[in-house]
């Protein structure tokens, strides 16, 4: 199914639409304001990206480095080549454990692994501990938003989830009380909690350390109650130093929700004595893109979500309308290099605006990408077949004045003489089915333009330009 | 200075009056432009639906048509942008450079090249004014409301120089109205949406005309003002600088 249409369900509902846009674009001027209020912000941006562009071209190096500066610390490293190996080494660890209850704070790494399902097959217990996580959780569906997992629910909808698995009331939807009771259900949970799974928003190279940012705190609480710490990252995550962080996590919060720096920004350097830490380095189609000149960029984004808060598209059609683990603008760019058959409409699920590269804090050229992929999908024949006739159908008749002229000639008749209910109809012409075509004029401009009494000034003499 | 002006496919056929407003309002700031007839398209349309290859031999029919001239002005920066920026792919001789150095946006051209800011005359009228993203944030000619709070433009500069017209303070100044060339069939039901999004927002804050100067965009929006009948007039900024009433 393409995206547009899961955004045609989307849109089925107005008012949702409008709350979910609105809810967006709050946030979206939130940042706005937050970034406004930093005048080297735009500096920070240019040097954000050149330290990833550094990062990426040297990315082997950097690895190495930060495997070697982590195992010196203690911590044990693990590498995956894909999503199979991510989950296969993670559930070894938690068989080594003796483990079967696990809290887990957000990862977007663990999502596009599906961790969860495969550990629930393996008869471990997984406990998304981000509230937002949770909620969707007990939903049994998959984020709509990578730093605001649950937006696409309403605090009725939590009510009526939490009066389903936790027991409150029928009908509460006060925010307090329903963020009590996650927090009193959540409690027990961190308190049973033998292995602390968590993502990785930055790993520093040259210490070793894993950064963690959350507002919630709960990774900290995870991963201090239990016994071992899992970090999971894609490759992209690295920083060369620790004095590159302050750049990022400058950049981060204000992006992300405009704060000006997350509620807790945790790092995690080296296992408690009596404790064990796990650094789980997973490539998963990253070295893949790597190798795309044209995408590579797509591997600086650092997850702040603010492509998907600005994007007309996504605000009005609702993260799961791209089915995909990132959604928005920068999903759109990362999930053909994964699938390009599935994800074929996702490129075009964008006007092009360019508000998704305009506000990314790693300057990542996101709708410039876009444009690319859409070049990729049609040599590689992933366009719907109408649309590449039509188009090929359009390159002849445009390629001639003459054709050009008398097509428009018999359009602009065919559109006047034809009835409204004919050139109108949605069963055929998808531009009526909210709009009114042009009112067709009597002549074209060229048509006018040969009419008019000399002198119009004169074409100038060929010449070859300097 | 020759100066070529290039009419979209679009604007020849269904806004011919756009094409005689920008003609004569050029003429009146003292720069005859020629139309060369052989003209057709930019290519845009193929290429953002991502069939770049067949735009090729429109690309090059382009660069033939308007080689020999030292602007090329259009009432329409989405075109300019497609030239300026996408006809890399094609080999880069000296006319294709020359080209893609030579197009003008309308109002960029009148703000850059002929450097004027304010222009004689009246429209007494509350104006929306439409940033359309290809002119705004790919030719930079307006400020973004992703870096700066600052509601700036060479558009609103120049509008804002007519007696008695007075510009409507919208709640989200540039956000995009859901055209995007091909985008406003395949993606029909969001296309739809954003136009009458913001369709809204200038008619909760008192529009009686919308302009711009990317006639796709209005073209886009005037459907749906229609459609709801609305009592608002969309007109091209050429017409309402030429000195147009509504």
């Amino acid at each position: 199914m393409s995206h547009a249409l899961r955004a045609d369900q989307f849109l089925l509902d107005a008012d949702r639409t409008t709350w979910h846009d609105e809810t967006l674009w709050f946030v979206r001027e939130k940042r706005d304001r937050a970034v406004y209020a930093v005048p080297e912000f735009q500096a920070l941006r240019e040097l954000a990206s050149q330290i990833k562009d550094h990062t990426l071209s040297r990315l082997d190096r950097y690895l190495q480095e930060f495997e070697a500066a982590a195992q010196a610390n203690g911590v044990h490293v693990h590498w995956a080549a894909d999503a199979a190996e991510h989950n296969a080494i993670i559930l070894a660890i938690i068989r080594q454990q003796g483990a079967t209850r696990i809290v887990k704070s957000k990862s977007m790494l663990t999502e596009e692994c599906h961790l969860n399902p495969y550990l629930l097959q393996h008869g471990i217990e997984v406990v998304d501990t981000d509230l937002g996580e949770r909620i969707i959780q007990f939903r049994e569906e998959a984020p709509s938003h990578i730093v605001l997992p649950a937006i696409h629910l309403k605090k009725e909808d939590v009510g009526d989830t939490f009066h389903l698995h936790l027991g409150t009331e029928k009908g509460e939807s006060d925010p307090q009380r329903l963020t009590e009771a996650a927090r009193q259900h959540l409690r027990a949970k961190f308190l049973a909690g033998q292995v602390a799974i968590s993502g990785v928003n930055f790993a520093v190279a040259e210490t070793g350390g894993v950064v963690v940012c959350t507002n919630e705190g709960n990774a900290d609480l995870g991963v201090n109650l239990a016994q071992v710490h899992i970090a999971c990252m894609g490759i992209e995550k690295l920083i060369p130093r620790l004095t590159d962080l302050g750049v990022f996590t400058r950049l981060l919060a204000r992006s992300a929700t405009g704060q000006p720096v997350t509620t807790y920004t945790s790092h995690f350097t080296q296992p408690v004595a009596g404790k064990e830490m796990h650094v789980v380095i997973v490539d998963n189609g990253r070295t893949q893109q790597l190798g795309r000149p044209d995408f590579r960029a797509s591997l600086k984004c650092i997850r702040c979500g603010a492509c998907m808060n600005t994007c007309p598209v996504y605000r009005r059609s609702g993260g799961h309308s791209y089915d995909f683990t990132v959604p928005g603008p920068i999903g759109a760019i990362l999930s053909p290099n994964i699938d390009m058959k599935k994800h074929a409409s996702l490129p075009f699920a964008s006007t092009l605006c360019g508000s998704c590269t305009d506000v990314c804090p790693v300057k990542i050229d996101i709708h410039t990408q876009l444009y690319k992929w859409r070049q990729v999908l049609g040599e590689a024949n992933e366009i719907p077949a109408s649309k590449k006739w039509s188009m090929k159908f359009m390159g002849r008749l445009l390629a001639s004045a003459r054709v050009y002229g008398l097509s428009g000639q018999f359009a602009r008749k065919a559109l006047r003489f034809l009835p409204h209910g004919l050139t109108h109809a949605a069963s055929f012409n998808a531009w009526a089915v909210a709009r009114e075509l042009p009112e067709p004029p009597q002549q074209s401009f060229r048509e006018w333009y040969q009419q008019q009494p000399k002198p119009v000034p004169q074409p100038p003499q060929p010449q070859v330009p300097a | 200075m020759k100066v070529a002006l290039f009419v979209p496919c679009y604007i020849d056929q269904f806004y011919p009056q756009v094409g005689v407003a920008t003609l004569q309002l050029l003429e009146k700031l003292g720069v005859p432009a020629y139309f060369p007839a052989q003209q057709t398209c930019c290519g845009q349309p193929l290429a953002n639906s991502g069939c770049e290859r067949d735009a090729l031999p429109i690309y090059k029919h382009f660069v033939r048509t308007f080689q020999d001239y030292d602007y090329v002005v259009a009432p329409s920066g989405s075109c300019v942008y497609h030239v300026r920026k996408h006809f890399d792919k094609l080999e880069q001789t000296a006319e294709v450079q020359h080209v893609r150095g030579a197009a003008y946006d309308l109002i960029d051209f009148i703000s850059t090249v002929l450097q004027v800011e304010t222009l004689p005359g009246a429209f007494p009228h509350k104006v929306g004014l439409h940033l359309s993203c290809h002119g705004q944030r790919g030719l930079h000619q307006a400020n973004e409301s992703e870096l700066t709070p600052v509601r700036d433009g060479q558009l609103r500069r120049l509008l804002a120089s007519l007696d008695g017209i007075e510009l409507t303070h919208l709640n989200r100044n540039d956000e995009c109205c859901g055209f995007g060339g091909t985008f406003c069939v395949s993606e029909a039901g969001i296309s739809a949406r954003m136009g009458q999004d913001r369709v809204a927002d200038h008619v909760r804050n008192g529009t009686q005309v919308l302009t711009g100067s990317d006639m796709s965009c209005l073209m886009h929006l005037e459907g749906i003002v229609r459609r709801a009948q609305l009592p608002m007039r969309v007109m091209h900024a050429a017409e309402i600088l030429n000195g147009l009433t509504p």
